[in-house]
């Protein structure tokens, strides 16, 4: 090498070839790959609500096809909780929520989200009858490291807990992290979402829930700060500044 | 295959392992050990980069003016480094969410600029192209190996089959929680280290 003379210009030169062939190699796998990856963060995203209105099994391999089949993808605007035009298939929570101009800044931010998006996407999963069974509403609150995104799939008195999964999150592996272990997911079906006067009574208790308490679940043994995250997500969600217009809208009207 | 062509590929693995003898790269092995499955995508991806950055930095080594010479080596290599977290994102997603921050570091993991830097400047394409593969072989061998330990009895799991049964899952195994946390590769591969010296001693360093 060093035997060999650089010039300014030489050396200019190679390295903006170097650059040229460098980009068109990362531009092309990126533009090669586009459609594939888009494809898999959509299946990601269809096998979580199938999840959470607990078709994943009956779906088997057919995830695509079952999703749209049963699924009725929905935007709703979420002080007034009616259901709007929107487009749901390229609606992001997370671009929205960053964007002033679509997003609210919540007044009692128990989730601790710091910015919330002023529409929402709802999905109403149906049976074979074309009847909706099960209502999944995406779910966002801090947990201990970061925010954690999820599902909550509801019955259709939209007061009944189907199923909470979570999807993207941060949390400790073996503590934090098994809000995906199937056990305690296996304690959500049947669980309360309000009490009898309308207030949000879920929540996770410490120590473990009593028997035949349908608001409690178990919280998180080792795993305090994530739980409190789960319990605000849901309190949060649920009230006045999360789904409670919705829900109320949809309990006296129905699907519009 | 000559002996020569071998003990460049093999030799990375045991005799002049990049982590355990050169302790290189510990920073990404202690973040993606939580589990082997993690831990085998991360060894490939490095052994790709590892590989075809040698290769193409030992193809044009005669032109690199010597003055630029770190950062085409860096252009070269995050370029690679980029290709294989679109591959991932395309091909695994999952996997592609766990190690999406790891996959991103492997431009700094010192492996690779080490040996860009220290063979492949030097060397022809293909025996260039071998050291790729054997230091990133050696990178991977002990990454499984301290995946194995920590997955094992930190999730009781090996590539997330049940192997020993948590309580927490109603079995009798009650898990590690130290070493679900990334410092624990430290002792692992510490002790590795150790082992390591004590079956070979030519790898102790003097003092």
């Amino acid at each position: 090498m060093s035997s060999k003379k650089e010039t300014f210009g030489k050396t200019v030169g190679f390295v903006f070839a170097v650059c040229v062939v460098c980009a068109l190699l990362v531009s092309f796998s990126a533009v090669q790959l586009k459609p594939l990856q888009k494809a898999n963060k959509l299946l990601d995203q269809q096998t979580k609500i199938l999840e959470a209105s607990g078709l994943l099994e009956k779906a088997g391999k057919d995830i695509v096809k079952t999703y749209n089949e049963y699924v009725d993808a929905r935007m709703i605007d979420l002080s007034t909780g009616e259901f709007i035009e929107g487009d749901v298939v390229n609606f992001d929570e997370r671009r929205n929520s960053r964007d002033k101009a679509l997003s609210v800044k919540p007044e009692n931010d128990i989730a601790g989200i710091n910015r919330q998006s002023k529409t929402a996407v709802v999905y109403l999963v149906k049976n074979d009858s074309g009847a909706v069974e099960t209502v999944v509403l995406p779910i966002v609150g801090a947990g201990l490291w970061d925010l954690m995104y999820g599902y909550i799939g509801l019955e259709s008195d939209l007061n009944t807990v189907k199923s909470v999964i979570y999807s993207d999150h941060k949390e400790t592996p073996g503590l934090g992290a098994e809000v995906l272990n199937p056990k305690w997911k296996a304690l959500w079906p049947g669980k309360k979402i309000y009490d009898e006067q309308n207030n949000v009574a879920i929540e996770l208790v410490k120590g473990g829930a009593k028997a035949g308490d349908v608001h409690g679940v178990d919280a998180l043994s080792g795993a305090t700060l994530t739980s409190n995250g789960v319990t605000h997500t849901l309190q949060f969600w649920f009230g006045k500044e999360g789904y409670a217009p919705f829900i109320a809208n949809y309990r006296a009207e129905g699907v519009k | 295959m000559s002996s020569d062509a071998k003990k460049v590929l093999t030799g990375p693995i045991v005799d002049n392992n990049p982590i355990a003898l050169q302790v290189l790269g510990i920073c990404s092995a202690l973040a993606v050990t939580s589990s082997m499955a993690n831990a085998l995508v991360m060894t490939l991806a490095v052994v790709f980069v590892t590989a075809f950055s040698n290769l193409f930095i030992s193809i044009i080594r005669n032109h690199i003016p010597s003055s630029v010479r770190i950062i085409v080596q860096m252009a070269i290599i995050a370029s690679l480094v980029i290709v294989v977290d679109q591959v991932l994102k395309a091909f695994s997603y999952q996997l592609s969410k766990e190690l999406a921050v790891f996959v991103g570091l492997i431009i700094t993991n010192c492996i690779v600029m080490g040996r860009a830097e220290a063979f492949a400047m030097k060397e022809k394409p293909g025996v260039s192209f071998l050291d790729g593969i054997g230091n990133g072989l050696g990178y991977g061998a002990i990454l499984m190996l301290v995946a194995f330990v920590r997955e094992l009895f930190g999730f009781g799991t090996l590539f997330g089959h049940e192997i020993l049964p948590l309580i927490q899952n109603g079995g009798w195994y009650q898990a590690n929680g130290l070493l679900v946390l990334p410092f624990s590769s430290f002792f692992v591969i510490g002790l590795l280290i150790w082992g390591l010296r004590q079956w070979k001693p030519a790898q102790v360093e003097k003092d």
